[in-house]
């Protein structure tokens, strides 16, 4: 219990950190380096507590891709020497307004924890976990058979995402040759092929 | 202190949480920082699932949490597309140039 103690703590404070550091940090390459952290300390956390599937989906999907594709975009877009420039400049005016609302956001949502009780023997749901079989198991068993439906939908999201991205930065260029397959197909040997004689000593004139 | 329960994870989401709605809010640099603000939202939100999940013993948490996932995946996909279509056409992508619906 000791060790769960100190490597929840060892691994929250990283992740405070960092998520502080996305923020704050003054060039934008640094910033996606601490939410990669940031996901690598939180993954930790998962596979700590016990949702070892999601905590390693965390890090192959979330370190893995999207982290790199915010990586991929930030060297793409030169943005890298806009620095940060926090309450420097003219003045903004909703700058209080956000701080209020975040302190507010923050302090309620700690009221919140504060005061939960956790209620004994309540949850009689279908899906309770069962101990002895491990946790990808668990997942596997109720997401293939109760939530096919959303996981089907999931699925069709991601297409979907696909497609639109696909289709944003879809840029049509000019003078790119580009295989015409309906003339490829309706080519014969009649207009394929012509037929030479050819005389000697003289030799062929094509493309005329 | 000693004893991490339901609580301390639920502190730890809301703290990210918060991080997450200030990097938003204060941001002046470009774009690409909210969208990373929004991911650490996403996150936080993650981690109160898992916790409520592990801690109530019902694995239905861990598979919303799941979906989040792609659905934050899906999100971040569009939303980069939809910068880099942006900075293609104005040149720059800084908080401050964006203000074509003069909101």
């Amino acid at each position: 219990m000791i060790a769960h103690s100190i490597f929840f703590y060892f691994f929250s404070v990283i992740a405070i950190f960092s998520s502080l550091m996305v923020i704050t940090s003054r060039s934008t390459i640094n910033s996606v380096f601490f939410l990669i952290l940031d996901f690598i300390s939180v993954g930790c956390l998962f596979i700590m507590v016990g949702a070892e599937f999601l905590g390693m989906i965390l890090l192959i999907v979330y370190v893995g891709a999207v982290a790199v594709l915010f990586l991929f975009v930030v060297m793409m877009l030169n943005v890298a020497e806009q620095k940060q420039s926090w309450f420097i400049g003219k003045k903004s005016t909703h700058i209080p307004t956000g701080l209020i609302v975040s302190v507010l956001i923050l302090l309620e949502l700690l009221v919140v924890v504060g005061g939960w009780k956790y209620k004994e023997n309540v949850m009689t749901s279908s899906t309770l976990t069962i101990s002895n079989i491990s946790n990808t198991h668990q997942l596997g068993l109720v997401l293939y058979t109760d939530y096919i439906l959303y996981f089907q939908l999931a699925g069709i999201i991601l297409l979907l995402a696909m497609i639109g991205a696909i289709l944003l930065t879809f840029r049509e260029r000019a003078g790119v040759k580009k295989q015409s397959y309906i003339n490829q197909i309706s080519r014969n040997p009649s207009t394929a092929i012509e037929l030479l004689e050819v005389k000697s000593n003289q030799g062929v004139k094509i493309d005329d | 202190m000693i004893e991490i329960g339901l609580g301390h994870y639920l502190s730890l989401g809301a703290i990210i949480f918060f991080l997450g709605v200030i990097g938003i809010f204060l941001n002046r640099k470009n774009v690409i920082v909210i969208l990373m603000s929004i991911e650490l939202i996403l996150l936080a939100v993650n981690i109160n699932l898992i916790s409520f999940s592990i801690f109530s013993g019902d694995i239905v948490g861990q598979i919303f949490t799941m979906l989040i996932l792609t659905v934050a995946a899906a999100e971040a996909a569009i939303g980069l597309a939809i910068i880099v279509v942006y900075y293609r056409n104005r040149g720059s992508i800084r908080v401050e140039d964006i203000h074509g619906l003069k909101g």
